[in-house]
């Protein structure tokens, strides 16, 4: 990092280092860097919500009905099963490997779902259950042979991507779509608001939650005299998230309220952002995407976490493909096909996880997926034909990618020396 | 001192290993004592990673024997050596670049907190982790205060320490170094041999391995010289000189054969490293 973090001094006398505070002397320059470096073992989120901002204004401006809110409910529903999928993406991605079958293991499950629920009659929440089971299942098999046959994971995940889809018609035989029941549970999912109270209560206690963890996670850094961020900087940071979420809670409630599905989607970030933190499971992941041979060395059981990551993913691509099911109130030989994978792994790396491992959030599949989200829901509504679409997609994501390679040369080459 | 009078922690007798066709090791002795620096010494191919390998069973031994403190003792591999007392520091540096100078010192052995965060939510103790490396760098005396720096931020010499400070977590009686200052510069040596006189200070037994001399003369005690798989020497670096190091190293019957090298210890270096 190239920020310097300023030292304060303890009654004590040792001297305390801290970092993000806002200091008189800090000039212009340096606060633009703060904004754009790199978070260890992390990414910085700044650049790519700016971006976010920068497409809804320029959508806005183009035609008034993107940021309302019929619209953005509307377009947070039409990602949250892709923004699942690249949930997993992440995961993978962290660990150093690539899965190209994620969208096909959606599709597939969301077939599974389909036979179990409605040709066999089985209750709802057991079917999603088995299907996502199904999608651990697949991950579990081809993590274990990409790690003890050592077959890279792009040609693994490809066939199973080949596969995937002629289990998927093997599923559907002579059909092409299976229907679920409009009031049945599977529709549900995705048909379910929460009521303006429950909405708040969410964010008000959401807000809490973190407030107490962070402020109390500081406390104990500087009792203990250890680096801990600014006061200021905490709380400033504490407020724009609780506005974020507020914010969020009351757009959401001047149309239908907030979507189950949509409160499931950011659980799930939160969820699996905190396992790749917080536990150990989360370290020893991202130190085999650093460097495997040292994690190796490190007496870390690599193999274990590569396969336990691969079941994460899928398990993660399956739930997408439930939600897709309910979302479409059906399984057809078409879902998870299309740009299904494209989008998936273009908000994972849109967001900042590199593809070279180790480096990376999950929550960049939120930002990620909101961005590809708002530009193909912004294009739809200016009536853009498909094929500016893809190419304006594809655009964004070379830029990412470019973007990663080069922050990746940087940090590799530092390493080098 | 008399580093040389107390007896071994380790000992390695009449050691054998072969890939395949090639005798890596043909029957090589040492004995290690706390508080005394050994380094090893030789061409390239001479052994000298191997050797270090036999010890902590990454490669285990074909023949011969090593003595833990008198007892026979074969290590199942480095964690089983770690668990013994037995650290390791290999040449190429085994840091994740991304991970925090915490997280790298903890790695595969990271706190869990107490009680129900820990149990339930499986959380990470990184307030312990980072005092414990903190605390750890500044009984090394090595100055580096952002322990939740990613290191690939550090210098060489920087990440040098980290790595030590590793190796220094299971509180061994043994470290071995291969190389630890091949990649470095001047002043990051110095850095580095002031740690390896440290740990000599905090009495472990310590394995050097490297192709500068005037490093080996600076930090160690005793010099064993490996040549083909064979000691070809063992030198007390207060009664020897380079000279004769470098002739044992290149296998001449004595210095005077090599003017030039014996002279110009910079030059031998990179007639060594080669
Ligand atoms: N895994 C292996 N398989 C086969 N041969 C090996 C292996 N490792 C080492 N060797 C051989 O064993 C011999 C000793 O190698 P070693 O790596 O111990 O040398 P070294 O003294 O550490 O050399 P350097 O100074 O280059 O590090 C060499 O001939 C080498 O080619
Ligand atoms: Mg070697």
């Amino acid at each position: 990092m190239s920020v310097q973090s300023a030292v304060t001094r303890k009654p004590g006398g040792t001297p305390v280092p801290t970092t993000d505070g806002p200091r008189a002397g800090r000039s212009g320059g340096a606060w633009i860097r703060a904004l754009f470096a790199r978070r260890p073992s992390g990414i910085n989120l700044a650049p790519v919500l700016l971006g976010l901002v920068v497409v809804c204004v320029g959508f806005q401006t183009a035609n008034s009905n993107f940021l309302t809110p019929w619209n953005l409910t509307n377009l947070s529903l039409q990602v949250a099963s892709v923004g699942v999928i690249a949930v997993g993406v992440v995961v993978i991605l962290l660990l150093g490997e690539i899965d190209l079958s994620v969208a096909a293991i959606s599709g597939f499950c969301g077939a599974v779902l389909g036979v179990l629920n409605v040709q066999l009659g089985w209750n709802a929440w057991l079917s999603i259950v088995v299907a996502v089971s199904v999608g651990i299942a697949i991950g579990t098999f081809q993590g274990t042979v990409v790690t003890y046959f050592r077959v890279p994971a792009f040609v693994i995940t490809l066939a199973g991507l080949i596969g995937l889809q002629g289990w998927t018609l093997a599923l559907f035989g002579d059909r092409t779509a299976i229907n679920f029941d409009y009031d049945g549970d599977v529709a549900k999912l995705t048909a379910t608001f929460l009521s303006p109270l429950a909405g708040w209560l969410i964010a008000i206690g959401a807000t809490a939650a973190l407030a107490y963890f962070t402020l109390a996670e500081r406390a104990r850094l500087k009792a203990a005299g250890l680096e801990h961020s600014d006061l200021r900087t905490q709380v400033l940071k504490l407020v724009g998230i609780a506005v974020g979420l507020g914010g969020a809670v009351a757009v959401f409630n001047r149309d239908r309220g907030v979507p189950l599905a949509v409160f499931i989607f950011v659980g799930i970030v939160v969820v699996m952002d905190y396992v790749v933190r917080q536990t150990r499971f989360g370290v020893r992941l991202l130190a085999i995407g650093g460097n495997a041979e040292a994690a190796r060395r490190a007496g870390i059981p690599v193999q274990r976490i590569r396969i336990a990551a691969f079941a994460i993913g899928s398990g993660l691509a399956a739930f997408g493909g439930v939600l897709a099911a309910s979302r479409l109130i059906a399984a057809t030989t078409q879902s998870g096909a299309g740009d299904t994978l494209i989008n998936a792994i273009a908000a994972a790396v849109i967001g900042g996880t590199s593809l070279f491992g180790g480096r990376g959030s999950v929550y960049s599949a939120l930002v990620g997926i909101l961005i590809i989200g708002s530009i193909s829901n912004g294009m739809d509504l200016l009536a853009l034909p498909s094929a500016a679409k893809f190419i304006i997609t594809s655009m964004v994501l070379l830029l990412a990618v470019v973007v990663d390679a080069i922050a990746a040369r940087g940090s590799r080459s530092q390493l080098r020396e | 001192m008399n580093a040389l009078q107390s007896d071994p922690v380790l000992e390695l007798v009449d050691i054998r290993k072969s890939y395949g066709p090639v005798n890596a090791l043909r029957g090589v002795s040492l004995q290690l004592r706390p508080g005394e620096v050994h380094a090893l010494v030789g061409d390239n191919g001479a052994g000298k990673s191997t050797l270090i390998k036999t010890i902590t069973g990454v490669q285990p031994h074909d023949g011969g024997q090593i003595l833990w403190r008198g007892e026979p003792m074969s290590f199942a591999g480095p964690r089983d050596a770690a668990r013994r007392g037995i650290s390791v520091v290999y040449q190429d540096l085994a840091v994740c670049g991304n991970l925090s100078v915490a997280d790298n010192v903890f790695l595969g052995r990271e706190s869990r907190h107490s009680g129900p965060l820990g149990s339930l939510l499986r959380r990470v103790d990184r307030t312990a982790m980072e005092q414990e490396t903190l605390d750890l760098l500044r009984s090394l005396s090595v100055n580096l205060q952002k322990v939740r720096t990613p290191v690939e931020g550090l210098s060489g010499g920087q990440r040098q320490s980290v790595a030590i400070a590793r190796a220094l977590l299971g509180k061994p009686e043994v470290m071995l170094l291969d190389e630890p200052t091949a990649a470095l510069s001047v002043a990051q040596t110095h850095e580095v041999l002031n740690l390896v006189r440290r740990l000599r200070d905090q009495g472990l037994a310590v394995v050097i391995v490297s192709h500068n001399l005037a490093d080996v003369f600076a930090v160690s005690d005793v010099v064993t010289v490996l040549r083909l798989g064979q000691v070809a020497g063992r030198f007390d670096v207060r009664s020897s000189s380079q000279q004769e190091v470098v002739a044992a190293i290149t296998g001449a019957e004595w210095g005077a054969g090599l003017p030039s090298l014996a002279e110009e210890p910079t030059t031998t270096e990179q007639e060594l490293s080669r």
